[in-house]
């Protein structure tokens, strides 16, 4: 698809300027080098898509798992559906996560390409960790990574660094979970002498509801910064001219790529979000979730692109402390924390090391090899999981202390 | 200090948050409440009493509300720009 953006032609078509054979194969070379690293950007974006779907289903649908509202396929499905309609629903957003955040002149496909490798790999191993962490911090920190690696740190807009994403992240966990904690608060006194086979029964098809906001909300929010990497790409190159929206197979490919990687699961953070947090009841699951969508929806609306990963966890913690003898795990709840604090740092890192080695290499070899070693290490990471693998049957195995339930005898083998 | 942190789209957010966050569940609550009043002293064993047509009324004005803010909500997304 994105050949046909002209890219072949220009390679094709005779090459009548040419005054010799060697500046013939030197004008051949430059065109072919860009286009192969253009196509390694948009397939490397498109798969931070995917995992940006599988790291985030448990935002919307942990809660709705674990109490029991939705079978765990069904829910997955439904929450790809969901992130694949609200990813064509509200394409004017699609500003690329970068502009304000770092200045887009210093900005190559070398770059963007680096930036996006240190955020998957990220993603990859926090997933295994089955850690929510922000897939947005990942994004925006391999980018600030790359770009400080390419240009140096003052090509970053530190103020617009810390306005819109450092100080966002630090306060929306709170916000969510205040209002989870009243909402869970206020649901349980109002429904306390409603019996409680209705009560739950209501309250999981509140919950569908609610989940069902928080996917749609996460299919605008996080389709839309691949859409605007992969617009960056296109513009760094030269094929879209500056301030193009994004072409049709652009939002058609990153919806596709954000409801697979959304219907694959990752249900190591969902046991994690569900299990290992909180233990949850469907009327908390119900208020944590409305606390999700609702914060993440006003915020939107201000022009804050909120890492739904905080909220939700943020949303789930204040659910568990809303409820009168609520458990909660802090100390998981400090390992998340932990790892939020480490997303855009190490983030930053990778991508800066996979920018300075593919520079160090060159050109187009450079970029080929890290996509080879990045696809390796995801390859890597996939056996890892399947060892022993957390699926749609144990996810929501009694929790014994790891996001790896214990063997039960009649699950094993899967 | 006001570029490093905007408190008039934080309170905004607050404030909207907790009505549409924490006001819809309570109101859901109260729609499951009057679907299922609680019994009276010495009322059937099973515990279980069927609302009256006010409380199906009500319950459902509840509900009613409850999906008009999630349109509302669906309508904030479709229309941002």
């Amino acid at each position: 698809m994105v050949r046909s953006d002209g890219g072949p032609a220009a390679v094709g078509a005779p090459d009548r300027s040419s005054r010799g054979p060697v500046r013939r194969r030197a004008r051949f070379w430059l065109v072919t080098g860009n286009d192969t690293i253009l196509v390694l950007v948009v397939a490397t974006a498109l798969g931070f898509d995917f995992t940006n779907g599988f790291h985030d289903t448990g935002n919307a649908m942990a809660t709705s798992i674990v109490t029991g509202a939705l079978p765990p396929r069904i829910a997955v499905g439904l929450s790809a559906v969901l992130n694949l309609a609200g990813a064509f629903l509200s394409t004017a957003v699609a500003a690329t996560i970068a502009s304000g955040l770092v200045d887009t002149t210093d900005v190559t496909l070398t770059v963007v390409f680096a930036g996006l490798t240190g955020s998957i790999l990220w993603n990859l191993a926090t997933w295994f960790l089955g850690i929510p962490s922000s897939s947005s911090h990942a994004l925006i920190g391999g980018v600030v990574g790359a770009t400080i690696a390419a240009a140096g740190s003052s090509a970053v807009k530190w103020q617009g660094l810390v306005s819109k994403v450092i100080v966002p992240a630090a306060l929306s966990p709170f916000i969510a979970g205040a209002i989870a904690a009243l909402g869970t608060y206020l649901v349980y006194r109002l429904t306390r002498d409603v019996p409680e086979r209705p009560r739950a029964h209501g309250f999981r098809l509140g919950q569908i509801g609610s989940a069902s906001m928080v996917s749609l909300a996460h299919g605008t929010n996080d389709a839309q910064k691949t859409m605007g990497i992969i617009t960056l790409a296109l513009i760094a190159n030269g094929t879209l001219h500056t301030g193009a929206k994004s072409p049709t197979w652009v939002i058609a490919s990153c919806a596709a790529a954000i409801a697979l990687g959304t219907y694959i699961g990752g249900w190591r953070v969902i046991r994690a979000l569900g299990k290992g947090l909180v233990e949850i009841e469907p009327p908390q699951g119900m208020a944590s979730e409305a606390a999700s969508a609702a914060v993440i929806l006003t915020s939107t609306d201000f022009g804050y692109s909120l890492s739904t990963t905080h909220v939700a966890t943020g949303s789930i913690l204040g659910a568990g402390v809303g409820k009168k003898g609520g458990v909660v795990r802090w100390h998981i709840a400090r390992r998340m924390v932990v790892a939020w604090l480490l997303t855009l740092p190490a983030a930053a890192l990778v991508g800066a090391v996979a920018y300075w080695a593919a520079h160090g290499i060159g050109g187009t070899p450079g970029v080929v090899v890290i996509f080879v070693v990045l696809v390796l290490a995801s390859i890597a990471f996939f056996i890892a999981s399947r060892h022993p693998a957390v699926t749609p049957e144990n996810v929501n195995a009694a929790w014994t202390g790891s996001v790896v339930p214990a063997p039960h005898p009649t699950e094993a083998g899967s | 200090m006001n570029s490093w942190i905007n408190l008039n789209a934080l309170w905004k957010i607050v404030v909207v948050g907790l009505l549409a966050g924490a006001g819809l569940p309570a109101l859901f609550a109260i729609g499951l409440r009057l679907l299922s009043p609680p019994a009276p002293a010495g009322g059937s064993a099973t515990g279980r009493s069927a609302a009256g047509p006010v409380g199906y009324a009500l319950a459902g004005l509840c509900f009613a509300a409850v999906l008009a803010a999630i349109g509302w909500g669906i309508a904030v997304i479709v229309n941002h720009s």
